[in-house]
């Protein structure tokens, strides 16, 4: 590991000027301190990996809340499930699983060094990670107008009185909770807040760097042979896709049937 | 090590659009049957079916989109052991929980 400053010194030590000899051809975008751009994409790579643990560490705890509190208080988890929309669930699983081919593609773009290519990918990533903040912002909006918003604006009464939504009893027939259970009802909506909240953040972050990604790759970086940042961003913005994998069905679908 | 390295430079796996194209719409398929599966009553195994498919689908995502298929052993012992270690505290949390004699677990 440490063979290339063993030699730069040795060789320092006889000619004042063996550096500059010593300096052997890389490309620009290659550290000193490593060996090889091999060598120094694994070493990021590793680094981008070790921080994605972190997030699952940071989002686990969301899900073990919500496995625990899901067991705790069923019948209100099962209700409170009930009155999001399984359509604008499926369409963002579906938005979001496109953008995450885009930016794959925007990968291969940049490693294939076709500069039109990585743009249009990172645009059409882009642009879908607004869909996808646009879609959960109509959902919000529903929950808002229905006072399902815990803390802010909330009431339990759709769940002491099931037949006052129309649209939903239609669907689920609840039967009415009792007053203490359909508290608890907050208890789901603080969860699905904190967690599609917490999700869209990193949307939001994603959606950040990916306009800056934007800028530089117009101006030609990222498709001379240094893709690094591209794949690392990358596997950043599959990782936000792939808890919107476990959010989907644990949030709208496991409770459809349940009673 | 120096050989090595510009071997691994050399050989770095480009995964092809067609295999990318192939995972998205393996993606959406599995959307559309976890959708599917869960306008039909299981009982219990609503939630395995479903959370059966989220796994799939991650994996498709992770060994794939992410390429920890083609990366280096380092690469796949992060990523295996960071799952070793979720999976381990939420184990753990749950049996403390399950333990504990709250009347309801």
């Amino acid at each position: 590991m440490s063979d290339s400053t063993t030699v730069a010194n040795g060789e320092m030590a006889d000619a004042p000027d063996a550096r500059v000899e010593t300096h052997a051809a890389h490309p620009p975008y290659q550290r000193h301190h490593f060996e090889s751009v091999a060598q120094q994409f694994d070493a990021t790579n590793f680094a981008m990996w070790l921080f994605l643990l972190t997030e699952i560490m940071f989002f686990g705890g969301l899900f073990t809340a919500y496995l625990i509190m899901r067991n705790w208080y069923y019948p209100a988890f099962v209700e409170g499930s009930h009155h999001l929309s399984i359509f604008w669930g499926t369409s963002n699983t579906a938005v979001l699983i496109t953008s995450s081919f885009t930016m794959a593609m925007g990968v291969w773009c940049a490693q294939m060094r076709r500069k039109g290519g990585l743009v249009l990918c990172l645009s059409l990533t882009l642009f879908l990670g607004f869909v996808f903040l646009c879609i959960k912002g109509i959902e919000w909006h529903g929950e808002w107008v229905d006072q399902h918003v815990p803390g802010l604006r909330f009431t339990d009464v759709d769940f002491l009185h099931p037949s006052m939504d129309a649209e939903v009893y239609k669907e689920y027939q609840d039967a009415p909770l009792a007053p203490g259970m359909a508290q608890k009802t907050e208890q789901y909506f603080f969860l699905y807040f904190a967690m599609t909240g917490m999700h869209a953040l990193h949307m939001v972050v994603g959606i950040s760097i990916l306009i800056f990604m934007l800028f530089r790759a117009i101006q030609g970086a990222y498709t001379e042979g240094h893709f690094t940042y591209v794949e690392n961003f990358g596997l950043y913005w599959h990782f936000v896709d792939i808890i919107w994998i476990f959010l989907f069905p644990l949030l709208y679908l496991v409770s459809r049937h349940a009673k | 090590m120096t050989t090595e390295a510009e071997a691994h430079a050399t050989e770095h796996h480009i995964v092809s659009p067609k295999l990318y194209l192939g995972i998205f719409a393996a993606l959406l398929v599995l959307t559309a049957t976890t959708v599917a599966a869960s306008y039909v009553d299981l009982y219990v195994f609503n939630v395995v079916v479903a959370l059966a498919i989220a796994v799939l689908k991650a994996s498709l995502v992770v060994l794939f989109f992410m390429h920890v298929k083609y990366s280096p052993k380092l690469t796949k012992l992060t990523v295996i052991s960071g799952l070793f270690i979720f999976l381990g505290l939420l184990s753990m949390t749950l049996a403390d929980y399950m333990s504990r004699a709250w009347g309801r677990w």
